[in-house]
């Protein structure tokens, strides 16, 4: 199925990312420029309780104010429209975009307010009174696992949204003989990928055409059909116009719950109405935080440093309602022992809720937490055996003669050589006097270390988490498409059927396009159709587009490609196998017959009685992708999770400097290898990005809710953003390893950096304060948390470890 | 109230409520959405103008305070419609974006770097733009649009009409190098 690298025109060559051209000149096309006649303006109004009864809402002083159209609360929204939906199979933890009957959370919505002007709407805001009553709460997820916990959701009688355990392998045997164990504890904060620009969305209902036009900053897979059955409309009466740029994602965007807000006052109010969440309504009600997960994890393994089993108990708190975030915790079961030979695995995932605000999916799905958690067992192996990082690390990779590899949980790993890609980044480093520079700086009287980490990115994402994790769902399609026409005069134009949020989709299907059918990627039109004329598919999320879109099209080329064949084959008198293909033409072999394409063109489109019997008139072609390899439900709490698994291997050497705290990042290099690589530009700059998010969540992003339950880091002044001062330049060494699996060889790159950047960051810090006897066991670790704890360990202090 | 202002090189009228920001006032009384939202307070430099030729956030000035100023938003660089100035280029060259979110204020911000400095260390360009917030690219390629712009500007010998400023040359001292 794979191609031959050496053979390629365009993948793979240093390409212009031709998405790059509307954005430099500020002409990109987001959900905020979208200005549509009459349009009114939404402002929300929250709460400040983490859980309150609403006794009242008064809006008669908003209501009578110039400019105000009207007030929206939860209970009128939730008699008009059905639950939003959740992904496991709770059905009393029910969610509406508005409260409804008590607040769950401080900052969820309560009330909307609708006027002529975003401003005035705020200004209303203020006028609207509600009375509250204040609840028990609960911010702390073990807390919130004790039965006698307020619960959030009381009709479902518990915090606990998931409890499962799940056993791959003989786990008792094996840890009953390995000759040593270890057990820990690692905490992951709670932070997201913020992307600058918030959620935003603006729709109008036609009620003469019975149509709902969506526009959205949306990332979402299957959006218009929750839209349509929370507004209880038929699904093709929902058109999302998917030509809206969306300003970063990485994830988050999925925007439910604005769209049923915004689409209800639409169809109640007769005018299109737009919502762009403010920075605050973001932060705080936005319902865009990450993961928030404490890891307990049992290592079982032997003085050579190898590591037979794993216990790990991941408990995550999802925040006020349930969503798709206890997905988060299914997902990483696709590689739960990392690029380890790991030969079993007790795995028990819990979920609970808490009146914190609510969770969505994040780049990596709950990967890089996992990571984080598989990366500090191999550190504290490496300690407790005496061995190197490095080398308890490739004792333990799987080794590249063994792929296809099965790992425990039932994922089979495409391809790798983990142990090839160490190597080189250690060339590339020069290890060694890597390591001098770090005794060189520690005796300059720096604390110095040296952080490590390797993992895997799934990729070509499936949901096959969805029915190991509910067994009432059974899903198991996951599909992407691209459709190709090539017009009477002979230009190409390509839909592709979903939103991007900067991943380069349309320089993507343009260079496999191009590749295939051997004509200049530049000449091809990409469009986005509105979803009513989109083939189906899922959106870009779980690193799948490159596998799944550039998939697709490849395939519609081919089909194409044998059509213009199957033409000019017909011309020639000859079989079709008789003709070959080469820069848009079809001719024999010794040259004597040929026909470009502009002919083959003509006569597709014109010559009717010069095509093959039967053969459609035109030249168009569509291909509707299922993700290779899985495609079964789960038996016996396995499955095959996604097709493909890129590696990356982290090395950072970092610089503290005791007085300060400060944590300084001197060098970092990371190896990266994601199969064949489609656009050079593209995998770079996802990768550095990775790097970038991964050193926010280790260092400076955190979610932070104080005793009274309220947010304190909501404003950029308090949740930290990495700025150019902040990330360090990164050295990036390549390595290619084609998947079996994927028309190129490619594997996924959308979360690269990201997986690893976090474990390796709080690797190397842990390093450099080892020769004080103190470790940082939760993220991110900020440069408070470091002064203190390395001036505590100046003055014999024990440390306070976090809780 | 009435206010005059000058935008990429054009006079406007408008009468704008005094509360309301520069940002707000481009993108919805002059209609120029490449200026961007994003925190709004200050902090992510997504709605960077150039005001006098420094960057400036226009969320956190009013409109009335920008009345007889030059301001100059990312429609007033490409040259022509269709054609892109050479740092808008540099950073199509070297991917120096993704969502393209970010990208106007970063740009504008690397212009007003480059209109002052002719040969930019990689600190002075990290210094520039470290008030631009950017969650996309972890930085590395738009540092290698903004050395390959500085590049390309050298090679143009274009004489640029900005002086002095926080990170400028001193006065008097010629703009383009010789070599």
């Amino acid at each position: 199925m794979s191609a031959d690298p050496a053979a390629f025109r365009f993948v793979s060559t240093n390409r212009r990312v031709r998405e790059d051209r509307r954005f430099v000149a500020g002409h990109g096309h987001f959900v905020a420029d979208v200005a549509l006649e009459g349009m009114l303006h939404v402002a929300i109004l929250p709460s400040q309780h983490p859980a309150a009864r609403i006794v009242s809402i008064d809006a008669s002083a908003a209501l009578a104010m110039p400019g105000v159209h009207y007030v929206l609360s939860g209970d009128e929204l939730a008699a008009a429209t059905d639950p939003l939906m959740n992904g496991l199979d709770t059905p009393k933890v029910q969610r509406h975009p508005l409260a409804v009957g008590q607040t769950r959370y401080a900052g969820e919505w309560v009330v909307a307010v609708v006027a002529d002007s975003r401003a005035l709407a705020e200004d209303a805001t203020e006028k609207v009174r509600v009375t509250y009553e204040p609840l028990p709460f609960v911010m702390n997820a073990e807390e919130a696992l004790r039965p006698d916990s307020p619960p959030v959701h009381p009709a479902h009688g518990s915090n606990v949204l998931l409890d499962r355990t799940f056993v791959w392998g003989e786990v008792d045997r094996h840890f009953d003989e390995s000759p040593r164990h270890l057990s820990f504890r690692v905490t992951w904060g709670r932070n997201s990928t913020v992307p600058i620009e918030t959620f935003g969305v603006a729709a109008s209902w036609d009620p003469w055409r019975d149509m709902l036009d969506v526009w959205a900053s949306i990332q979402m897979p299957k959006y218009p059909d929750q839209i349509a059955r929370a507004l209880r409309i038929p699904a093709n009466g929902v058109r999302v116009h998917q030509d809206v740029d969306v300003g970063g994602s990485y994830g988050v965007k999925r925007g439910i719950k604005q769209t049923v807000l915004v689409a209800h006052l639409a169809r109640r109010l007769g005018r299109p109405v737009r919502l762009i969440e403010d920075r605050l309504e973001n932060m705080r009600g936005g319902d865009a935080h990450g993961p928030e997960r404490i890891f307990d994890v049992d290592v079982a393994f032997n003085d050579d440093g190898i590591v037979k089993s794993m216990k790990i108990r991941a408990l995550d708190n999802a925040g006020a309602y349930a969503g798709r975030a206890p997905f988060q915790l299914g997902k990483p079961i696709g590689a739960i022992v990392g690029p380890y030979k790991i030969e079993s695995v007790q795995y028990r995932a819990q979920s609970v809720t808490s009146n914190k605000a609510v969770q969505e999916a994040v780049r990596g799905f709950g990967q890089a937490p996992t990571n984080y958690a598989i990366e500090t067992a191999i550190d504290k192996v490496a300690a407790a055996t005496g061995l190197a990082r490095i080398e308890v690390r490739r004792r333990n990779f799987i080794r590249k003669d063994e792929f296809p590899y099965l790992i425990p949980s039932g994922s089979t790993y495409d391809s790798g050589d983990y142990h090839t890609v160490v190597d080189k980044v250690f060339a590339h480093i020069d290890f060694a006097a890597m390591e001098q520079e770090r005794d060189r700086l520690r005796a300059s009287g720096l604390l110095a270390g040296i952080g490590l980490a390797a993992c895997l990115e799934p990729s070509g994402a499936n949901s096959a988490f969805e029915p190991l994790l509910n067994e009432k769902n059974t899903t198991t399609t996951w599909m992407d498409s691209c459709r190709i026409v090539i017009d009477g005069l002979g230009f190409v134009t390509v839909t592709i059927h979903n939103t991007s949020s900067g991943q380069g989709h349309e320089t993507l299907v343009a260079t496999v396009i191009g590749e295939v059918l051997q004509i200049e990627p530049d000449l091809i039109r990409v469009i986005r159709p509105d979803s009513l004329a989109c083939l189906p598919s899922n959106s870009p999320v779980g690193s799948r587009m490159a596998i799944m879109l550039g998939g697709a099209a490849f395939h519609a080329a081919q089909k194409l490609k044998a059509k213009l064949m199957r033409i000019g084959a017909h011309q020639f008198g000859l079989g079709e196998d008789k003709v070959g293909y080469a820069g848009g033409g079809v001719a024999v072999p010794n040259g004597d017959k040929q026909l470009g394409w502009a002919e083959l063109v003509n006569i597709a489109h014109r010559n009717y009685h010069l095509l093959p019997e039967g053969m459609e008139p035109g030249l168009e072609s569509t291909h509707v992708m299922q993700v290779p390899t899985g495609g079964s439900l789960p038996k016996d709490g396995r499955v095959q999770m996604y097709p493909c698994h890129s590696f990356e291997f982290h090395v950072v050497l970092m610089a503290i400097d005791p007085a300060l705290g400060k944590p300084e990042i001197r060098r970092y290099v990371i190896g990266h290898d994601c199969g064949t690589v489609i656009n050079p530009h593209i995998v770079k700059g996802m990768t550095l990005g990775g790097v970038a998010h991964g050193l926010g969540a280790a260092l400076l992003e955190e979610f932070v809710y104080d005793d009274e339950g309220h947010l304190i880091t909501q404003s950029f002044m308090d949740y930290l953003l990495p700025s150019s001062h902040e990330v360090p330049e990164v050295e990036i060494v390549h390595h290619c390893t084609p998947s079996p699996y994927t028309v190129f060889g490619q594997k996924g790159s959308g979360e690269s950096g990201y997986l690893g950047a976090p474990a390796a960051i709080s690797a190397a810090i842990n390093d450099c304060v080892a020769p004080l006897g103190i470790s940082f066991n939760k993220l991110p670790i900020r440069i408070s948390a470091i002064g203190d704890a390395i001036a505590d360990a100046q003055q014999g202090k024990p440390q306070e470890q976090a809780k | 109230m009435k206010v005059d202002l000058r935008i990429n090189g054009a006079n406007h009228s408008a009468d704008i409520e005094p509360r309301k920001t520069l940002l707000d006032a481009l993108r919805e009384n002059f209609l120029l959405n490449g200026t961007h939202a994003g925190c709004e307070h200050g902090v992510c430099g997504a709605c960077t103008v150039l005001v006098d030729g420094e960057p400036v956030r226009s969320c956190l000035m009013f409109a009335v305070q920008a009345d007889g100023y030059e301001i100059t938003t990312i429609e007033g660089l490409a040259p022509a419609p269709g054609e892109l100035s050479v740092i808008q280029d540099a950073f199509c060259e070297t991917h120096g974006l993704q969502c393209g979110y970010c990208t106007p204020g970063m740009i504008l911000s690397a212009h007003a770097l480059l209109q002052h400095t002719v040969t930019p260390t990689r600190d002075d360009i990290v210094e520039a733009i470290s008030g631009n917030i950017c969650r996309c690219t972890g930085y590395g390629q738009i540092i290698e649009a903004v050395e390959f712009a500085a590049a390309r500007l050298r090679i143009a010998n274009t004489p640029r009409p900005h002086h002095g400023g926080p990170h400028g040359r001193a006065e008097g001292k010629p703009i383009v190098e010789a070599k």
